[in-house]
């Protein structure tokens, strides 16, 4: 499955290239439906099937036999201008460059000629004739294109001999993220391929031409998207590197552990490289459905927050101080309150990071004391959810991330899915792009990096989209895959059930549209790792829940919950903080049991589509912190009430049986009775009232700093000085330079 | 057994000796070597970057005055509405026409114009040499150094205005009056050697004509162009014609007479 897709992607950036080569925000006039139909092609003599119309370099490769490339990558347009991939065509004069030759029936292709190689040696001369001879302290050694392939066709000696040396360009300042060494640089131009294309940042380029071509912005200006990491991936050189990983480590020396990230509600795959007990940097790992191979510059770079304001000992609060204490000493401090507390007055309160495991096991603790007060930390997290989370397909972003490609007219209410999940927005984009997709938003007015239409700032905007002259509401109308992308802020708002009530209308009067056998245009998103689960175990307050009655709890138990309103928390409660990071929550702990962070320990997430995944211990919890669940386990034990589970796999057995969905990992379940679902949320929203004129908040204020993890980073302290406090393109190239300097 | 040796090794180191008294010798020195490549590399004098100067800044907007703006909109009109972005080489010559250079407000400006990010436009300028991205002199002194120029003696007439004007190539005049550059082939090798001066071509130059031409230049009263050889008429030989020189025969020549 996913080589198909692979394959249908490649054809896809061939036929775009043709058409469209580096347009930022202009969209296609139109696409035409690729062939996908296959035909008889000859490589090296042996007849392969391959799609007509994909590129001679991707059938190789589906052969089995590999085309050295530097400029050609699956998910870009094509740019030919490496000359790498050259190959041998019958009836062709000269070599072709395999990239940019679309397949057609019974073309005969000879990858390993001395034509070829000499052909590809002499390709590859050139581009060492202008390349530093610095590959010791390059940071792309062990993991370059260049120096890979210069082993197999490059020369064991140098023919040129330049009195004026070799070519020299000046660095670029593109912010505290990326580094820039572009001398190194061999102008595959796939870094301003991918800014334009993907990451709708037009301000890369190419300037001059010939030998002084160079890649950069013209006026210098830092490189403002939250993309920006995935040209370090991209560069098939040294030229653009990682900043915060610059002379840390080389690539042969990490242990590599395929994970999952937390930043966001999408669930990133990953792959955490790591040294001994530190995590040393953060790549992006393919997964079609998911976030194919870009990951935003949150996921990459915020792995320096794991190594500060960790919580490593249990702690008791004393006066006002934070004791060091033993885990026997912090957990009968808590079970003897577990204990003496009346039920009725505990509330246990999940926040964004918390992993499926912990909420089953806290969730399983509280049910066996007698309390069902279990609520979500955010704004309106103590009450029941609106939306309900008896029908799953009321909570989660039903249409999937790669289903978002297919859709032709979006509605977005109360999100920037720019800020609360990047990689959404890109497969938005990609939509606008290449499907022709139409977006509105209600909501604050934001840079998406695609064209959208404003309906208005104010909750009372979406009634627009039900007024039949409005030009949105036409284009809905004539939508065959519309979208309605609710944010997770509009659970958040004081009258949020206005945008519900009205959603529900909108998706009621075009059902048939919005509900297909292959459809479902209904979408939650949300912006937190740890959200989705919740709602599947049942972490939400509900009918039971009598905190809401006896709003002042004795007992609070903060399971990773740092975004809670102060407020909430009553001033005689005794509140207990189990996490990672010493952030907002812990401040308000009497006890503060250490937990471990994504990248140490092995535990399920489920993604804003749904999607169970699994992240894997890369490294060990700093010191005496301990895997979330083991904590609770523990605590129940000292309680005197065990709960019935010592392994992950009864643990998974137990989830298995809350939810199926919980043990499936890597797929989303498709949701039924979606229809229900929104008759059920139309009627109890039924009586909503008028949102009002006040404008929606903004969910995400600052990119770079959502999380605890985010928030202990110094590379992502740094990114919100320079990409999100700074007025302008010049102040921010100085905070940029500041911080370098 | 050491005795031996040693009188192999005189022998050996002797016959050389006699060799070379015989023969011519051969002189090898370092020096001689030949390298692969000795041509410098040659690099483009411009900048493919922006620095802001007092006069070229993101701050120094453009705009098109009456006169331009309908031309401009003439252009753009040319190309279907989606397809702007054919009009930036045609905006960018008609902004550096009414500005002399084009400056990053000119790149801006056409970049609105067009509807493309402003970095396409600046790609374009980059890459194209004819879109002076610096102030020009109100003179625009192109010299044409290619080949047939060159064996013309180009050389002569760079170095005449050079030292005239004094200044180097790529260099404007403290005036403000004349820009030097060397451009490649103009175009017109029939009469080489040549120089554009703005749009106008002045050929058949010799040293001392070509500083002639610049004092006219200077005083405001530039001669009309064309060769500055009074003996030559537009491109034809020095002193007429030297063939063709009957009249031209009329139709039905060398026709039977019986068609």
């Amino acid at each position: 499955m996913l080589h198909t897709l692979a394959v249908g992607r490649a054809r896809y950036a061939l036929a775009r290239s043709i058409r469209n080569a580096q347009s930022s925000t202009a969209r296609l006039l139109s696409t035409t439906n690729a062939r996908s139909e296959k035909v008889e092609i000859f490589i090296n003599n042996k007849p392969v099937m391959a799609e007509q119309g994909e590129a001679v370099i991707q059938a190789c490769e589906q052969a089995g036999i590999d085309i050295p490339r530097f400029c050609y990558h699956d998910r870009l347009a094509v740019a030919g201008n490496c000359r790498m991939c050259l190959v041998e065509m019958e009836r062709s004069p000269k070599p072709v460059a395999s990239c940019a030759i679309p397949v057609t029936a019974g073309l005969k292709i000879h990858t390993d000629t001395p034509l070829v190689h000499k052909a590809r040696e002499g390709v590859m001369e050139f581009l060492l004739a202008n390349h530093p001879l610095d590959c010791p302290i390059c940071d792309q050694g062990g993991e370059c294109d260049l120096q890979d392939q210069s082993m197999r066709y490059g020369g064991d000696r140098g023919r040129f001999y330049e009195p004026a040396g070799k070519r020299a360009v000046e660095n670029k300042n593109l912010g505290p993220l990326v580094k820039t060494e572009m001398t190194r640089c061999i102008q595959c131009t796939r870094c301003v391929r991918f800014a334009n294309e993907v990451a709708g940042a037009p301000e890369l380029g190419t300037t001059g031409r010939g030998n002084d071509m160079q890649i950069g912005t013209y006026v210098e200006k830092v490189l403002a998207t939250e993309m920006s990491g995935n040209i370090i991936d991209l560069c098939p050189v040294g030229a653009l590197t990682s900043k915060p990983y610059s002379f840390t480590a080389r690539p042969w020396e990490l242990k590599k552990t395929e994970s999952i990230d937390v930043m966001d509600g999408i669930g990133s795959n990953i792959r955490v490289d790591s040294r001994g007990t530190e995590v040393m940097r953060i790549l992006p790992r393919l997964n079609e459905d998911v976030n194919t191979e870009w990951i935003s510059d949150k996921t990459r770079f915020a792995y320096d927050g794991l190594k500060r304001q960790r919580l490593t000992a249990p702690l008791i609060r004393q006066g006002d101080k934070f004791v060091p204490a033993t885990w026997q000493e912090a957990l009968h401090a808590v079970a003897d309150r577990l204990r003496t507390t009346n039920p009725a007055a505990m509330q246990a309160v999940a926040g964004g990071l918390a992993d499926a495991e912990s909420l089953v096991a806290l969730k399983d603790l509280f049910n066996r004391l007698g309390s069902e007060n279990l609520t979500l930390d955010g704004p309106r997290g103590e009450e029941a959810p609106v939306l309900g989370v008896d029908i799953r397909a009321n909570y989660v972003l039903n249409t999937t991330l790669a289903g978002v490609e297919h859709a032709d007219a979006v509605l977005l209410v109360g999100t920037n899915p720019r800020h609360e999940g990047a990689i959404l927005n890109t497969r938005l984009r990609s939509a606008y792009l290449y499907n022709g997709l139409e977006v509105a938003l209600v909501g604050p007015r934001m840079d998406l990096t695609y064209d959208y239409n404003h309906l208005g700032d104010d909750m009372s905007a979406i009634d627009a989209v039900f007024n039949k002259g409005h030009p949105f509401a036409q284009k809905l109308a004539a939508a065959k895959r519309p979208m309605v992308i609710l944010g997770s802020g509009v659970a958040e708002l004081p009258n949020g059930e206005y945008l519900y009530r009205r959603v529900a209308d909108l998706v009621n009067q075009h059902k048939e549209k919005f509900f297909q056998p292959d459809w479902n245009g209904f979408n939650v998103f949300h912006r937190t790792a740890g959200r989705v689960a919740a709602m599947d175990i049942g972490f939400v307050p509900n009918g039971q829940s009598t905190h809401q009655q006896s709003p002042s709890s004795k007992f609070m138990y903060l399971l990773s919950a740092d975004d809670i309103e102060p407020r909430s928390i009553p001033k005689d409660a005794f509140v207990v903080y189990q996490g990672h990071h010493g952030d907002v929550g812990a401040h308000y702990a009497d006890v503060i049991l250490p937990g471990a962070a994504y990248t140490e320990k092995t535990s399920t997430f489920v993604n804003t589509e749904g999607r169970t995944q699994m992240t894997r211990a890369a490294v060990n919890p700093p010191m005496s912190a301990r895997e979330d669940w083991k904590v609770i386990r523990a605590l129940s034990e000292v309680a005197g009430i065990p709960l019935p589970y010592e392994d992950l796999p009864t643990l998974r057995g137990r989830m298995h049986e809350i939810s199926p969905t919980l043990t499936r990992f890597d797929t989303a379940e498709p949701c039924f009775f979606a229809q229900l679902g929104i008759d059920q949320l139309a009627a109890k929203t039924a009586g909503a009232k008028a949102g009002g004129k006040s404008p929606i908040p903004r969910v995400v204020t600052d990119y770079y700093l959502t999380n605890p993890i985010t928030r202990a980073s110094s590379i992502m302290a740094k990114c919100s000085a320079v990409f999100t406090k700074a007025k302008t393109d010049a102040e921010a190239l100085e905070v940029s330079k500041q911080a370098h300097a | 057994m050491y005795a031996r040796l040693g009188q192999i090794l005189l022998r050996s180191a002797r016959a050389p000796l006699t060799a070379r008294r015989s023969q011519p010798a051969v002189v090898r020195s370092a020096q001689a070597i030949r390298p692969f490549s000795v041509s410098p590399r040659q690099h483009s004098d411009k900048l493919f970057l922006h620095r802001d100067t007092p006069e070229n800044n993101a701050k120094q907007t453009f705009e098109f005055d009456a006169e331009y703006t309908k031309k401009a909109k003439e252009i753009v009109a040319k190309y279907p509405s989606q397809y702007k972005k054919a009009a930036i080489i045609p905006l960018l010559h008609l902004a550096q026409k009414q500005l002399g250079w084009t400056s990053l407000g000119v790149m801006n400006t056409v970049a609105r114009w067009c509807q493309v990010p402003p970095m396409r436009v600046y790609e374009v300028a980059t890459f194209y040499t004819m879109f002076n991205r610096d102030p020009v002199g109100k003179y625009f002194v192109q010299v044409c150094t290619t080949t047939p120029c060159e064996l013309c003696g180009s050389t002569g007439i760079l170095e005449a205005i050079k030292s005239h004007l004094g200044i180097d190539v790529g260099e404007t005049t403290a005036d403000k009056m004349f820009t030097l550059v060397e451009v490649e082939c103009a175009g017109a090798c029939v009469n080489a050697p040549v120089l554009a001066i703005n749009d106008d071509y002045y050929e058949d130059l010799t040293p001392k004509s070509v500083v002639q031409l610049l004092e006219a230049l200077k005083k405001g009263s530039p001669p009309p162009p064309g060769p500055m050889n009074p003996d030559r008429k537009n491109c034809e030989p020095v002193g007429g014609l030297t063939s063709l020189t009957t009249e031209p025969t009329g139709p039905g020549f060398g026709v039977r007479d019986d068609l």
